[in-house]
C-alpha cells in the first residue's frame, strides 16, 4: 500500500452518501463489505463514457471509480503496463506514446456517438465492455491483451488472476471471464495489459467502390493474402463525404485496407495487394501514415455516427454471412458500415421497435452471429433485451455470477434480468 | 518418487465396478467400455510418467450424445470422470484416479469443416495439432500455436491446457487462436461457446474453459482460426560472452519494435550438451546462445534481421550467423530441438521444469539457479523461450539414489518459487495438473484459490470432473513440480520436447 492509500484508508467511510468516490482499494473493500452486509446493490461506474450501453437498472448507491486512477507500473521492454481501473484510456495511450508503444486492440471511443466529442473512458470500462477496434481480426480483442487483474468480489474480498507475463497457464483464466462482463462479476481494481510496439509506418489503400458485394470480395481476398492487412472496412456512398483527406482523391463509397510495418515492407505489400486485387481498372488512393491514422481513428471512434439521434446496433457475424445479412436488414432504413474485414456491421436504424428488433436478432442468429444494442431510444430500451442469451447459457451465467457476487450487488440487471 | 496424495477413493464405487461397467455398456457400444486390467494398462499415465494409476474403467465414446449420457450417468451416480485426449500432457492432467471412469476421446478424430472464407477449421477434439496445419497447408494456411509435441498432442488437449509454443509471443497461445468450442458439462448439458463469429456476447466461457485442464467440461468440438503462411522465414544464430548480454539483447530487440516469431536462449551447459549430441555447429565457447526468427514478407524480415544484427553487435555478440536458406534455418533449430535428449546423455535422469519469468529477469533467475545448483550439488542446463519468458531448467540427477531425487525435487520447487518471486508464473505451458498443484499457494492466496474453487463448484457441484488436479490437496506447498525422464526414455520418445 502506498503512503497515499494508507492515509486514505484511515478516513472512515460515510455510508449515508449515495455516491462513493474511493481513491484507495481499502475504501472500495469497505464499501463492498457494507453493501454485502446490508444487501445494497451498487452501480459501478468508471468515466461513464459507455454507461448507456446495457440494460436500465436502478441502484441505491453508486460506486464512482474515476478517482481510483494512475499508472502503477509500466515496463516497455516487458511489453506490459499495470494500471488502476479508473485510469483514463487517454492517459494510458499518452504514456505509451512516449515509448512508441500502443494498445494494439484499438479500443472504440464511444464519446462521439453519445456526446459528440471524444471520450474514450476508463480502462476498467474498456475491459468491462470488451469492444475492440479495426485490428480485431489480426491481434484479437481487448480480452486477448489482459494479462492479469486484481479485483474485489461481491463479498469484499480481494481476488487476482494471471500476472504480467504473456505465458501463464496457472488456474482458470479469470481475466477472460471478467472482460465483457459489464461490471457484474467483480470490481476491477488493477489491470495488467499487454502493450505492443507501434508499427514503423501505416498506410492505407483506399478503393473507390460503392458496391457491398465487390467490397466483401476485396476484403476477403486481402485478409486471405500474405500481405497481412491490419484493418479492412467498407463505407457505402452516403458516408464517403465523411472522409475528406488530402490523399483521398475520390469521393463516394470506399473499401479501405490498412498495411502496417517497416516502411519498405509496407510499400512492397501495398503493391502486391493492388496486384492481387486486380485494381488496374479501379480508382484508388494511398493514404500516407498521418492520414491513414486519421482515417482509422475516425473508424474506431464511429465518427460517421457522431451525435446520432436514432439507434445503433453492433452486428457480429462470420464474414461469409455479411452480404446476406445486409440484404435482409437494409429494408429497415438503415445506414451502416462494415469493419473487422467484413465480420462486423455497425448499423443505425431510424425506426426500431421490439418487433423489428426481434426480426434482426433472428436474422443474426440464423447467420451464426449476434447483435448488441449500443444505442437505443429510451422507450425501447426499457422493453427490449440489450444482450441475447439462450436458456443454457443463462443458467451457467447465473451460477458464475453467484460464484463472484453471491448477493447480486454488482450492477444487478445490467446484462440480463436476474443476473 | 514421492507419494502423491489423490482424492479419497470411494469404496462404494470400487465395489460397484461391474454394475457401472454394465450400465455404461447400456449407454455406448459395449466394446467401447474397457474393464480388464490388460485393456486399462495403456491409460495408467500421460506424459508425466512418474505417476501411474490404473482407472476403474475406460470409456471411448463416439458421439456427443454418448459423452453427454455418460457424464449424466456418472454425475447421478457420483462416479469421478477424468477426460483424456492424446495423453501427451506433461503435468499429469489426465492421470487416472483409482475410482474414476477415464473418458478417452480418441474416437473424436475427424476434421469436420475447413472454411477458407472465414479462415477457420471446425474439428473434433482428438485431431492432432499438426493435422490441422496439414489439412490446410496446400492452400497456404496454417494453425499458429505449435507446442513442441504438436505431432501427437490433440487440439482438445491444447484447449484444456491453453498450449503455447515457440511462436506464442507473436501469435499467442491457444486461447488467442480459438473461435469456439462445444462442451459437455458434468451434468450432461451440451452447449457451444463462441463460434465462427468473433467475441460472443455475454460472459467469456470460451476463455474460462481454455486452460481449465479438464475440470469444467469435456470438449467435443473445436473451431480454430487459421492464418496465411508467412512468405519468408529467417533466423539468426547469435553467441554471447555472458547471459547478461544476451538478456539485454532480447530486451532491446523488443524495445526496437521487432516482434520475433520465435526467440530462444540456451545457456552454456545446454549449448555444449546439444552440440556434442547433435553436432549442430553451435558456438560452444559462448556463455549464452540465441536463436531469433522472423517471418513475414521479404522486406519486412530483412529489416528485422538487420536491426537484430545491429543490436546483437552492440551487445557484444561473439558470433552471429544468418540463415541463408530454409535448410540452414531448420539446422539452427534441429540442435535446439535436440536439447532435451542431449541432457539424457549427461545424467541417468533429468527433471524438466516449466516456469515463466519476465524477460528482463533472465540473468537474475539464471544466477539464482546456478547458486541453487551448487547448493544441491546437482548440475543444471537451461533453455529459455525468450520471446515469451518461458524458462525450462533441466535438472540432472539419479533417480535410483533417493537422496539425489529428494534434492532434485527441492531444487525444482525452489526454482519455481523464485520464478513467482520475480513476477513470473508457476507454469508457462505444461499446465498445473498434479505436478504443480501444491505450489499454487506460492502464486495465489487462499481467497484467490477459493474464488476459483467456487467457479468449479458452480459447474460441477459434486467435484466429479477431474478432481485432484490444479488445486492444492495438501494445503501446503509441498516440494513438487517437474517432468521426470529416466535414461533418456520418455513415455513417447518420438515426440519432440523443447
Amino acid at each position: 500500500m502506498s503512503m497515499e492509500e494508507k492515509q486514505n484508508s484511515q478516513t472512515s467511510l460515510d455510508f449515508n452518501q449515495n455516491i462513493f468516490k474511493p481513491t484507495s482499494r481499502e475504501e472500495i473493500i469497505e464499501i463492498v463489505k457494507n453493501c454485502y452486509k446490508k444487501n445494497i446493490p451498487l452501480e459501478i461506474n468508471g468515466l461513464k463514457s459507455k454507461n448507456k450501453i446495457g440494460r436500465n437498472f436502478q441502484c441505491e448507491k453508486t460506486l464512482d471509480l474515476s478517482g481510483y486512477k494512475g499508472i502503477i507500473d509500466y515496463k516497455p521492454e516487458e511489453l506490459y503496463i499495470k494500471v488502476k481501473s479508473g485510469t483514463p484510456v487517454k492517459e494510458i495511450i499518452e504514456e505509451l506514446d512516449k515509448n512508441n508503444q500502443q494498445l494494439a486492440f484499438e479500443p472504440n471511443d464511444f464519446g462521439y456517438l453519445f456526446s459528440g466529442k471524444s471520450d474514450s473512458g476508463s480502462i476498467g470500462g474498456v475491459v468491462s465492455c470488451n469492444f475492440a477496434g479495426s485490428r480485431r481480426f489480426k491481434v484479437g480483442s481487448v480480452r486477448d491483451h489482459i494479462l492479469g487483474f486484481q479485483g474485489i468480489n461481491g463479498k469484499g474480498e480481494t481476488i487476482k488472476s494471471g500476472g504480467t507475463v504473456v505465458k501463464n497457464v496457472t488456474g482458470y483464466d479469470l481475466s477472460k471471464l471478467i472482460s465483457g462482463s459489464f461490471g457484474t462479476l467483480t470490481i476491477l481494481t488493477e489491470l495488467s495489459i499487454k502493450v505492443l510496439p507501434k508499427p514503423e509506418t501505416s498506410k492505407t489503400l483506399v478503393i473507390k467502390n460503392p458496391h457491398l458485394k465487390k467490397a466483401l470480395d476485396f476484403l476477403g481476398k486481402a485478409l486471405s493474402s500474405s500481405t497481412d492487412p491490419s484493418g479492412g472496412v467498407f463505407y457505402p456512398d452516403y458516408f464517403g463525404k465523411n472522409f475528406v483527406l488530402n490523399d483521398l482523391t475520390h469521393d463516394g463509397g470506399l473499401t479501405a485496407l490498412r498495411i502496417e510495418g517497416p516502411i519498405n515492407s509496407v510499400d512492397q505489400r501495398l503493391n502486391r495487394l493492388s496486384k492481387e486485387l486486380s485494381l488496374l481498372d479501379q480508382e484508388i488512393s494511398i493514404l500516407e501514415s498521418e492520414q491513414s491514422n486519421i482515417f482509422w481513428n475516425r473508424t474506431k471512434n464511429l465518427e460517421v455516427f457522431k451525435s446520432l439521434k436514432s439507434n445503433l446496433l453492433r452486428i457480429v457475424i462470420p464474414m461469409s454471412e455479411t452480404l446476406q445479412v445486409i440484404q435482409k436488414i437494409k429494408n429497415f432504413e438503415i445506414k451502416y458500415f462494415i469493419d473487422w474485414g467484413g465480420s462486423l456491421i455497425w448499423a443505425s436504424f431510424d425506426q426500431l421497435n421490439t418487433k423489428i428488433l426481434s426480426e434482426i436478432k433472428e436474422i443474426a442468429k440464423k447467420h451464426q452471429g449476434y447483435i448488441t444494442l449500443i444505442k437505443v431510444e429510451e422507450d425501447l430500451k426499457a422493453s427490449a433485451d440489450i444482450f441475447t442469451i439462450d436458456p443454457i447459457k443463462y443458467k451457467i451465467s447465473e451460477k458464475i455470477k453467484r460464484s463472484f457476487d453471491p448477493k447480486r450487488i454488482f450492477n444487478p440487471g445490467k446484462m440480463y434480468t436476474g443476473i | 518418487m514421492s507419494t502423491l496424495k489423490m482424492p479419497k477413493v470411494d469404496n462404494a464405487i470400487m465395489s460397484k465396478k461391474d454394475k457401472i461397467a454394465s450400465d455404461l455398456r447400456g449407454i455406448i457400444n459395449s466394446k467401447n467400455v474397457l474393464s480388464n486390467p490388460d485393456e486399462l494398462r495403456p491409460f495408467e499415465t500421460d506424459g508425466l510418467t512418474a505417476y501411474r494409476q490404473m482407472p476403474l474403467l475406460v470409456v471411448m465414446p463416439e458421439t456427443v450424445e454418448e459423452v453427454s449420457q455418460i457424464l449424466k450417468y456418472c454425475n447421478e451416480n457420483k462416479v469421478k470422470v477424468v477426460p483424456r485426449g492424446a495423453g501427451t500432457g506433461l503435468s499429469g492432467g489426465s492421470m487416472p484416479l483409482e475410482d474414476c471412469v477415464l473418458m478417452a476421446m480418441g474416437k473424436f478424430n475427424k476434421i469436420i469443416e475447413i472454411d477458407y472464407e472465414n479462415r477457420c477449421v471446425v474439428t473434433q477434439p482428438c485431431v492432432t495439432n499438426l493435422a490441422i496445419t496439414h489439412a490446410v497447408q496446400d492452400k497456404g494456411f496454417y494453425y499458429a500455436p505449435d507446442p513442441s509435441s504438436q505431432i501427437a498432442c490433440s487440439i482438445g488437449g491444447n484447449v484444456a491446457e491453453n498450449s503455447g509454443g515457440v511462436h506464442s509471443l507473436k501469435y499467442g497461445a491457444t486461447t488467442n487462436n480459438l473461435l469456439g468450442i462445444e462442451v459437455v458439462l458434468m451434468d450432461g448439458t451440451v452447449t457451444k461457446f463462441g463460434g465462427k463469429a468473433m467475441d460472443a456476447e455475454g460472459y467469456d466461457f470460451l476463455g474460462l474453459m481454455t486452460g481449465s485442464e479438464g475440470l469444467l467440461g469435456v470438449i467435443t468440438e473445436v473451431t480454430v482460426k487459421i492464418l496465411k503462411s508467412p512468405e519468408v522465414v529467417k533466423a539468426a544464430l547469435v553467441g554471447f560472452p555472458s547471459i547478461e548480454d544476451a538478456g539485454k539483447c532480447v530486451a532491446e530487440i523488443i524495445a526496437e519494435g521487432c516482434i520475433p516469431a520465435g526467440m530462444e536462449i540456451m545457456d552454456k551447459a545446454l549449448t555444449k550438451a546439444t552440440n556434442d549430441y547433435s553436432k549442430a555447429g553451435y558456438p560452444t565457447d559462448a556463455e549464452a546462445m540465441m536463436i531469433v526468427e522472423f517471418d513475414g514478407t521479404e522486406h519486412e524480415v530483412e529489416a528485422y534481421i538487420q536491426k537484430t544484427k545491429e543490436i546483437a553487435e552492440k551487445n557484444n555478440s561473439s558470433s552471429l550467423k544468418i540463415s541463408k536458406s530454409n535448410e540452414e534455418r531448420l539446422k539452427f533449430w534441429a540442435g535446439r530441438k535436440a536439447a532435451f535428449p542431449a541432457c539424457g546423455v549427461l545424467a541417468p535422469d533429468y527433471m524438466c521444469m516449466d516456469g515463466s519469468i519476465p524477460r528482463g529477469k533472465l540473468a537474475e533467475v539464471l544466477n539464482e539457479i546456478s547458486r541453487l545448483s551448487k547448493k544441491y550439488n546437482l548440475p543444471v542446463a537451461n533453455a529459455f523461450h525468450a520471446g515469451d519468458g518461458n524458462l525450462h531448467p533441466l535438472i540432472m540427477f539419479d533417480a535410483n539414489d533417493k537422496e539425489s531425487l529428494r534434492k532434485c525435487e527441492e531444487f525444482g520447487a525452489d526454482i519455481l518459487k523464485y520464478c513467482v518471486k520475480v513476477g513470473g508464473a508457476l507454469t508457462g505451458e505444461h499446465g498445473v495438473g498434479i505436478e504443480k498443484r501444491e505450489l499454487m499457494c506460492e502464486a495465489f492466496n487462499d481467497k484467490d484459490i477459493q474464488q476459483q474453487l467456487t467457479i468449479k463448484v458452480a459447474l460441477d457441484p459434486n467435484s466429479l470432473l477431474n478432481p485432484g488436479k490444479v488445486y492444492p490437496i495438501l494445503r501446503k506447498c509441498a516440494e513438487e513440480g517437474r517432468v521426470h525422464v529416466h535414461g533418456g526414455k520418455t513415455k513417447f520418445p518420438d515426440i519432440p520436447r523443447f
